[in-house]
């Protein structure tokens, strides 16, 4: 019997130390296997392969790396900051991260991405053909920490036959003239028994106050991303604004309760099921209704108080972290990735896939202007839609009346105080000014705290 | 012969060595996974660690007490703990109460239709966290969620539970309830072991049907309840996913980060991988450890005199 316990507990001890010497080996084995057979290996976070206009570029990209004896890893998934900072702490960093351009200027206030003023010079990387305002928003003290990818510009999506059937022009919902825009959100709003059946104009917030803060001239964060504006007169009046646009509507939790209802990437979506009359929304959507949907639409410009164009970038860029052991290499993947070749050549190939399948081509929209021109003046051609034509030429052409935001150390905090903010007001637990005055008191001191 | 030296002499015999070489794994795991990291979290808490210190860029420096001062200070504190009592006051009743009435219903119909029934009530239970925490804004949605539908067809106007603040907390509780099958299983586990004899006994003196319920299920199966008691009382101070995934989540585009559902642990979070406050969040860990200790003792000194185990005297 004893003799019985000693055998079993030896085994139990035995089968436990194998099992964690043999696991070891397999990871030290593999972590061999992996430098055995490349010279270079170089490895990206947070992009992961894609559509054909991620998949084309970096295939040239990666024959660029071929050519310095380099093979890429290009696991999917997008940028996490978890496994970033899993990847910092146990100094095994990535060559090089794609990250939402918003994020660059809180990492590169800490010091934790490389300033890529060097890259730009080694590579000879022409800067003046990226979207100036794109390089802004990655700029943190005058050092560039990324180079920007996409801007989807941001316009009105209009569905003619809510339009149609309200009596509503696309002319009337400039957003020059609230007065007139609350009277044909009104006109094309639609109640049943309490509950919602048609929204009328989404003013889409929190996520495009920005953009409203901005058609009255206000930029909420200062250009050096050390002061915030939330509590100007200005933000006030726009968010009073769109708060009451969504009061006309039902107010906020029948307004909201309706939104989720809607089927946003499918066939019965909203534009396709006339459930709203029009809504600012990134260049992005056209391709998903262009898949999805005959609804006619037309899209009118978000325009400022003195009537000019306007729109909201946003996107992502290449950065570069500290600790990556292949700097050189990941300039040059930059580079390539962002080239207006590596452009065109994406681009032809989603033009020609669309053209198979008999679908509008509705336009890729980059960071890099020179790319945009060669798109639209060499390649895009009518696929006899009038509707998405236009939309396409408004697109190009609002991209230069387009503003990001600047890049701030404490750009989570300050767009969480903003969004908390809006959230607050919107389910009537305070005022416009009182949750601005607050989200304003929020940001300030996380921006103080977090600028060096 | 002291405790120690009576420890220590075990060690004379043969199966102590083996129950310590079975134990080791465990103990490895502990210290490496659970204690291990404890100490550090501990000891964060009192630095300023952060993503500068993370990547290796600046030294990891003692900052004292600073950071639960600034806890102290910290509104939002206050809300996110307020939000996680208010929760877990509604959660852990209501699951303790609906798990115990469907476990007693089981207990009182047939073998097979209980198989059944104990089966898809325990459903729920395996659903992943992250798809319940989606399927809240569908079925909660208050113009076109099935839970309002079903109140309207008995004549109810449901309230909008996933934006109206009052209603976001019961609709998280409502759907933490619903996958009440791993508390069901013990209790019926803890029913089926009440002896016979005292219900028949409690029946022969003219006890009700309340008096038999009350005098002698509730105290038999108390240490049951008292368990559940405290590990629900737990989960609730600690929860996360569902109320993360449905109004937190990358997918929500912001418009639905109601303060209502900001949870103590989802601000945590935030505080730690989005706003790289490592040394805060490490601190604000070790408040809501030394607030579910504090519970918990307290749970246990009242347990004392509530809680029957069979075999004492």
């Amino acid at each position: 019997m004893l003799r019985r316990w000693k055998q079993a507990a030896f085994l139990a001890a035995l089968a436990a130390l194998v099992a964690t010497v043999f696991g070891g080996a397999t990871g030290i084995a593999s972590a061999r296997t992996e430098d055995r057979t490349a010279s270079k290996h170089f490895r990206i976070m947070g992009f992961g392969p894609g559509d054909e206009i991620a998949n084309v570029r970096a295939d040239l990209a990666t024959e660029a790396l071929a050519r310095a004896d380099a093979d890429v890893q290009n696991p999917s998934g997008g940028f996490d900051d978890q496994k970033f900072l899993a990847a910092l702490a146990s100094r095994d960093v990535p060559d090089i991260v794609y990250m939402d351009r918003k994020k660059i200027g809180s990492y590169a206030a800490r010091g934790v991405l490389v300033p890529l003023n060097s890259c730009i010079k080694n590579q000879k990387l022409k800067m003046s053909q990226y979207r100036k305002v794109s390089v802004a928003s990655v700029t943190y003290k005058g050092r560039i920490y990324g180079i920007p990818e996409f801007t989807n510009p941001i316009t009105i999506i209009a569905v003619n036959s809510v339009l149609r059937d309200a009596g509503v022009k696309p002319a009337d919902l400039n957003t020059r003239n609230w007065a007139k825009l609350r009277t044909a959100a009104k006109k094309m709003y639609k109640s049943s028994d309490g509950k919602v059946t048609r929204i009328g104009f989404d003013p889409k917030l929190p996520e495009f106050f920005p953009l409203w803060a901005k058609s009255l001239g206000l930029n909420l964060l200062s250009k050096n991303g050390l002061r915030a504006f939330l509590n100007h007169p200005k933000a006030i009046q726009a968010l009073t604004y769109t708060n009451q646009l969504i009061k006309d509507q039902g107010g906020f939790d029948r307004f909201n309760a309706f939104k989720q209802s809607w089927d946003f990437f499918g066939n019965k979506n909203q534009v396709d099921q006339a459930q709203v009359g029009a809504w600012p929304q990134e260049s992005w959507y056209y391709a998903v209704l262009a898949r999805t949907t005959k609804a006619e639409l037309t899209a009118v410009p978000f325009r400022n108080k003195a009537g000019g164009q306007i729109t909201y970038l946003q996107g992502s860029a290449w950065a570069i972290p500290k600790g990556s052991k292949l700097q050189g290499l990941a300039c040059t993947w930059a580079r390539v990735m962002t080239a207006p070749g590596s452009w065109y050549k994406a681009v032809k190939v989603r033009f020609d896939n669309q053209r198979r399948l008999g679908r509008p081509f509705t336009g890729t929209f980059t960071a890099n202007r020179t790319a945009d021109v060669k798109i639209f003046e060499d390649l895009y051609q009518s696929f006899g839609s009038k509707a998405y034509d236009n939309a396409v030429r408004l697109l190009v052409n609002v991209q230069k009346y387009g503003f990001e935001q600047p890049a701030s150390p404490a750009g989570a905090e300050y767009y969480q105080a903003m969004q908390d903010a809006i959230n607050r007001m919107l389910s009537g637990k305070q005022t416009p000014r009182a949750a601005l005055n607050q989200a304003q008191r929020e940001a300030q001191t996380a921006i103080n705290k977090a600028k060096k | 012969m002291t405790r120690a030296r009576r420890w220590l002499s075990g060690f004379g015999k043969r199966e102590t060595w083996a129950a310590y070489l079975f134990l080791l794994p465990w103990i490895f795991g502990f210290l490496a996974l659970t204690a291990g990291p404890m100490i550090i979290s501990l000891y964060l808490s009192f630095t300023n660690y952060g993503l500068e210190q993370i990547a290796g860029i600046e030294p990891t420096k003692r900052v004292g007490l600073e950071h639960y001062h600034e806890l102290a200070n910290d509104d939002k504190i206050t809300l996110a703990l307020k939000n996680t009592f208010v929760y877990t006051l509604m959660m852990v009743p209501g699951t303790m109460i609906v798990a115990l009435a469907l476990a007693m219903v089981l207990m009182r119909i047939s073998k097979a239709l209980g198989d059944v029934f104990r089966t898809v009530f325990y459903l729920p239970q395996i659903t992943p966290p992250v798809a319940v925490g989606v399927l809240i804004l569908t079925l909660f949605n208050g113009s076109f969620g099935l839970v309002n539908r079903g109140l309207e067809f008995i004549g109810i106007q449901g309230p909008f539970w996933t934006t109206d603040p009052s209603w976001i907390k019961p609709a998280l509780a409502i759907m933490s309830i619903w996958a009440v099958g791993g508390t069901m299983v013990i209790y019926l586990a803890a029913l089926a072991g009440v002896p016979k004899h005292l219900y028949e006994a409690a029946e022969v003196d003219g006890a009700s049907a309340w008096r038999r319920f009350k005098d002698v299920t509730l105290p038999m199966i108390s240490p049951a309840l008292f368990f559940t008691f405290i590990v629900l009382t737990i989960a609730g101070l600690q929860t996360f996913t569902e109320a993360y995934t449905a109004f937190f989540g990358p997918g929500t585009g912001g418009a639905e980060n109601p303060d209502a559902a900001l949870f103590y642990a989802i601000y945590l979070f935030r505080e730690a991988f989005v706003n790289f406050h490592m040394g805060y969040a490490a601190a604000m860990s070790w408040l809501l450890f030394a607030i579910i200790m504090v519970i918990t003792l307290f749970q246990v000194f009242v347990s004392r005199r509530f809680v029957f185990y069979q075999g004492q005297r």
